[in-house]
């Protein structure tokens, strides 16, 4: 099974693909392929040119700008698993990385790939609305900012335009009182969510004082349960109120049947997960 | 449809070809070096049965261009034996039975080569976790994970024996 026919260019700057992006009829940006190629093989795509971003310096890479942990949108899955500024400050990602696909699929897929693909089975989309990052995206005007929970629009449909390129992922480090947790119900490695809930918690004085939930699978794009979140807000944390988030979080869900399960189940799974992604982010809140 | 020349350098030796853009790493390994190694399991980077080290990290083959390759380091499981002796990996699964129809075990060669190369005293959660993109049919994994460990006591000595 191999692609269609294209054009394969290797610019080497931000400025340069972008012209590609302008001048080429039918073109695609390739990051780590671990997407695009598969859909590539089964011709679900078939663009004429191919914009390979893996030749550009800078693109990649993990820093701290004050309270901002910077992500390159060319960082590859292992490198967030494995970088210290990553498991000190955004731990999160670390531990949801390592639940994405296998070793092999993790050194080639890269974070700005899982989520400008729009697919709304990536668990990368629902882990930054949770974290509320933000998205930069590089266009022939310059950078503009997007919210996470702003840019996912359906499936395979985003804020970015043909001619954009995501180049950072920002995301505030953990905030002091807060603890973090990604709960993935999966059949096997490698394979994606049947559910996933992604839950930022902030308990001080015992009560919770901030709190984000973000869903993974469950719609046609990663989902921000709000309502959900609501129930939590400013209030003691305690089995009736984790109850409520969770049948909040569901009712804003509309999963698709597959081989996973039908609605019914993964509306109940969609539950489970986020009640223990709660338990679970209370309980690491120092 | 364009093509262009692509070097890179396959278990220690620079090659050179043309390539159509759209050829797959895989295919450029079996049907242009003739290395028929790495196998074509499933076609749909599920299986691993086509796993090689690109720049020193596993990959599946299938799934990377041949031309994103330009200048890049390949190692095959053609490349592991040195001078005709085994590598301890392969030996490894000789002693310990660790393949049965033998269909994943070129990618799981290398891609235990790779796991050793990172993490030379693994745990047996960190082997099974380490070989979780490689799929086996075949032996339920357990002497695959033997030969693992056999493999990782052997490197070990010969590091003491060296050092
Ligand atoms: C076996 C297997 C299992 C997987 N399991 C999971 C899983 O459990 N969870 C999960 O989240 N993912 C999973 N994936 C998907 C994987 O993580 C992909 O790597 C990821 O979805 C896409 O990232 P990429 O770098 O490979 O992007 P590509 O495949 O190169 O690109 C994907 C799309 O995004 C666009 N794009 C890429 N980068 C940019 C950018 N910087 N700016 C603008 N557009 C861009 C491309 O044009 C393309 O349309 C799996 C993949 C495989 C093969
Ligand atoms: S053939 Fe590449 S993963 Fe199966
Ligand atoms: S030995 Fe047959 S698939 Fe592994």
């Amino acid at each position: 099974m191999i692609p269609a026919g294209f054009d394969y260019h290797a610019p080497d700057s931000v400025a340069e693909a972008l012209r590609l992006l302008d001048e080429l009829d039918d073109a695609k940006l390739l990051a780590g392929g671990h997407s695009l190629l598969p859909m590539m093989k089964l011709r679900f795509a078939q663009p004429a040119h191919l914009v390979d971003l893996g030749r550009i310096p800078g693109l990649s890479g993990i820093r701290e700008e004050g309270d901002v942990v910077v992500i390159g949108a060319m960082t590859v899955e292992n490198e967030l698993i494995r970088s210290e500024i990553i498991r000190r400050r955004v731990p999160l990602l670390a531990e949801a990385a390592a639940l994405i696909a296998d070793p092999q699929v993790r050194n080639r897929g890269t974070i700005g790939g899982d989520i400008a693909h729009g697919d709304p089975g990536n668990d990368h989309p629902a882990l930054a609305i949770a974290l509320d990052a933000g998205f930069v995206l590089e266009g022939p005007g310059g950078r503009r900012p997007v919210k996470a929970e702003d840019f996912f629009l359906g499936t395979f449909m985003t804020e970015l335009a043909d001619n954009e390129i995501l180049v950072e992922i920002r995301v505030p480090g953990l905030a002091p009182h807060t603890g973090q947790a990604y709960e993935k119900l999966k059949r096997k490695t490698g394979d994606w969510a049947t559910a996933g809930a992604a839950v930022v918690i902030t308990i001080e004085q015992g009560k919770v004082g901030a709190v984000r939930i973000g869903l993974t699978n469950l719609a046609p794009s990663a989902l921000r349960a709000e309502a959900a979140e609501q129930a939590l807000l400013g209030q003691p944390l305690s089995e009736t109120t984790i109850e409520d988030a969770a049948t909040r979080a569901a009712a804003i869900c509309d999963p698709a049947e597959d081989l996973r399960g039908d609605r019914d189940y993964k509306l109940a799974m969609a539950r489970q997960m986020v009640k223990r992604a709660i338990r679970k982010a209370a309980a690491r809140c120092p | 449809m364009s093509t262009r020349t692509v070097t890179m350098s396959v278990n220690g030796e620079q090659r050179r070809a043309e390539v159509e853009d759209r050829t797959l790493l895989i295919h450029f390994l079996r049907e242009q070096l003739n290395l028929t190694g790495p196998h074509i399991g499933c076609e749909t980077s599920h299986c691993g049965a086509c796993t090689v080290d690109l720049n020193g990290v596993s990959v599946k083959s299938c799934t990377v261009l041949a031309v994103q390759c330009e200048g890049a380091e390949v190692l095959t499981v053609e490349g592991l034996a040195e001078g005709g002796v085994l590598h301890a990996v392969q030996e490894g699964f000789h002693q310990q039975h660790g393949l049965q129809c033998g269909f994943c075990t070129p990618g799981m060669l290398v891609r235990s080569y790779r796991l050793l190369q990172d993490n030379p005293d693994p745990t047996e959660e960190e082997i099974r976790a380490g070989i979780s993109g490689n799929l086996c049919r075949c032996t339920g994994y357990q002497n695959i994970v033997k030969a693992i460990q056999y493999a990782a006591k052997r490197l070990k000595e010969a590091q003491s024996v060296s050092a």
